[in-house]
């Protein structure tokens, strides 16, 4: 058998942590907001789910969230983080999760993959405008 | 388990190379010793090389890749040929070399037409009879699909091209020492091989030229070659190309056959243990070497990945495609559509293939296409 060579090819370690090992990955039952972003073509699809809740002030937060998306190494693990950032964060700063905190948590994207994190903040931005908008109407 | 990227030289290859790097390292042009050493093994290179595809030793040009063969054989015949006309037929699912140059050909004023292959990536060679018209100077139509192992009719496209007055070129880089070619019988003018996708060095190819083929260089110089290509000729790459065409000569027959048997094992395996997978290309006309997989719901980088990190290395379309982000061409010609041309998988086999690492394979492949599918939106929806 040939003998495994640690490499890491255009990833960092980190974006490899997280595809080998995602977090929070899964169909969410009855979500209250749902944000479905990317299309087959280019290869990369992300759908989030998030459930809303309240912390002790009464604030409005991402009390679960959960990701299903096909696509690669790169979109699997801003797909992760994106989870693992947004949990237990308020709305109003979930919303200010961007392309560039989700990079940062990475440790870098390589360039042509750097889509897949506008896609991932795209994908949050949505679910929480879905709950927002569902509330409204319930009203 | 990607040997169709390349393949690692074969330690008598090596053997064979290593006196012209030190002792042996003399310029085939010079007049004096060194070089009149230089010459003769060159041109004794040339005969084996020849001799494993029925040519003549003078219809064998050196060059340094599989693509510069390829960019040699279609511009310098267009370029030579002006006169007669300037449209030239390639297929849909030739290498980047050749639909690269074909666009590059357009730019310059020549007309190209890439027909289509059927869903096993076959041309029909009515299609080219049908294509070639007054103008037409060469057909281009690759041997074997360095993705899909597509083995190609291209004795009866070379009979059409023939019957025509058209010249008949054939990209041969991954079929070249697999499978058993003959210039003559095939009706073949020009052929590319190259040396590293057969246990070879990096940094020889050639293209072979009938006699009488009109053909303008695109290296002007010293007039290497017949003054085809020049540069100063890479005698030890070229020593150890020839080695490597002597090998296969002589093994081709067996190994072919044993490389069928492991790859019919995976492809059997691959099927049988995983639902929603398929075969690229065709399930007999192919390269004894190649199997080329989609999995439905999930994407290829993320497959090769999790391979790699259990110590396998495969590819998605073809090494050449992981740079872009594009599905491959040649599985969207072959009417797949993008989701499924991403969810590809190219496993391709060779001489240190053994029976344990097909069985590894078919062992670990399963658990990374269920975890891929769990974490993909379109399992339950489809």
């Amino acid at each position: 058998m040939p003998k495994k060579i640690s490499k890491m090819g255009p990833y960092t370690k980190k974006v490899f942590e997280c595809f080998n090992n995602p977090k929070n990955y899964g169909r969410m039952k009855n979500p209250d907001g749902v944000g479905r972003v990317g299309n087959p073509v280019c290869g990369d699809v992300m759908w989030l789910y998030i459930k809303v809740g309240k912390n002790k002030k009464g604030e409005e937060i991402i009390s679960d969230i959960k990701f299903e998306t096909f696509g690669c190494v790169a979109a699997i693990a801003t797909s992760s983080i994106l989870t693992q950032l947004a949990k237990g964060k308020t709305l109003k700063e979930a919303m200010k999760i961007d392309k560039k905190k989700i990079i940062s948590s990475l440790g870098g994207l390589p360039p042509i993959k750097i889509h897949c994190s506008v896609l991932a903040a795209s994908a949050l931005n949505k679910a929480i405008e879905n709950y927002v908008s569902k509330k409204k109407n319930k009203r | 388990m990607d040997y169709a990227s390349t393949t690692p030289v074969d330690p008598r290859v090596f053997r064979a190379m290593s006196p012209y790097f030190t002792e042996k390292f003399g310029n085939a042009m010079s007049l004096h010793g060194f070089g009149q050493e230089a010459k003769e093994i060159l041109e004794e290179s040339r005969e084996s090389l020849a001799s494993l595809i029925g040519a003549k030793s003078n219809e064998i040009v050196f060059t340094g890749s599989a693509t510069e063969s390829n960019n040699l054989a279609i511009k310098g015949v267009a370029f030579a040929n002006k006169k007669k006309g300037n449209h030239i037929i390639i297929s849909q699912i030739e290498h980047p070399c050749i639909m690269e140059s074909a666009k590059w050909l357009e730019k310059e004023g020549f007309e190209i037409t890439r027909v289509g292959v059927d869903k096993y990536g076959l041309v029909n060679p009515e299609s080219i009879g049908k294509a070639i018209k007054k103008e037409t100077v060469l057909v281009s139509i690759i041997h074997a699909s360095n993705e899909i192992g597509t083995i190609q009719p291209i004795r009866e496209i070379g009979k059409i091209c023939r019957g025509r007055g058209v010249y008949f070129h054939t990209d041969a880089a991954q079929s070249f020492g697999k499978i058993p070619i003959d210039v003559n019988k095939m009706n073949i003018d020009l052929l590319s091989a190259s040396s590293h996708k057969m246990y070879g060095p990096k940094g020889a190819a050639c293209l072979f030229v009938r006699e009488g083929v009109k053909i303008e260089p695109i290296l002007h110089g010293g007039g290497q070659e017949a003054g085809l290509r020049s540069s100063t000729v890479n005698v030890p790459a070229i020593v150890g190309f020839a080695e490597a065409c002597r090998i296969c000569k002589k093994e081709m027959k067996g190994e072919a056959q044993r490389l069928k048997i492991l790859r019919d094992k995976l492809i059997k395996g691959v099927l049988k243990k995983i639902p929603g997978s398929y075969l690229n290309g065709h399930p007999e006309k192919r390269l004894p070497n190649n199997a080329n997989f989609r999995f439905d719901f999930i994407e290829g980088e993320s497959m090769v990945i999790q391979l790699d990190f259990l110590g396998i290395a495969v590819s998605t379309g073809s090494a050449c495609s992981s740079v872009k982000l594009e599905p491959s061409h040649v599985l969207l010609a072959t009417g797949l559509k993008h989701e499924q041309a991403h969810g590809s998988l190219r496993v391709t086999l060779g001489r240190w293939t053994t029976k344990t690492e097909i069985s590894y394979f078919l062992k670990v492949l399963p658990p990374i296409i269920k975890k891929l599918r769990d974490i993909s939106p379109f399992k339950k929806h489809a």
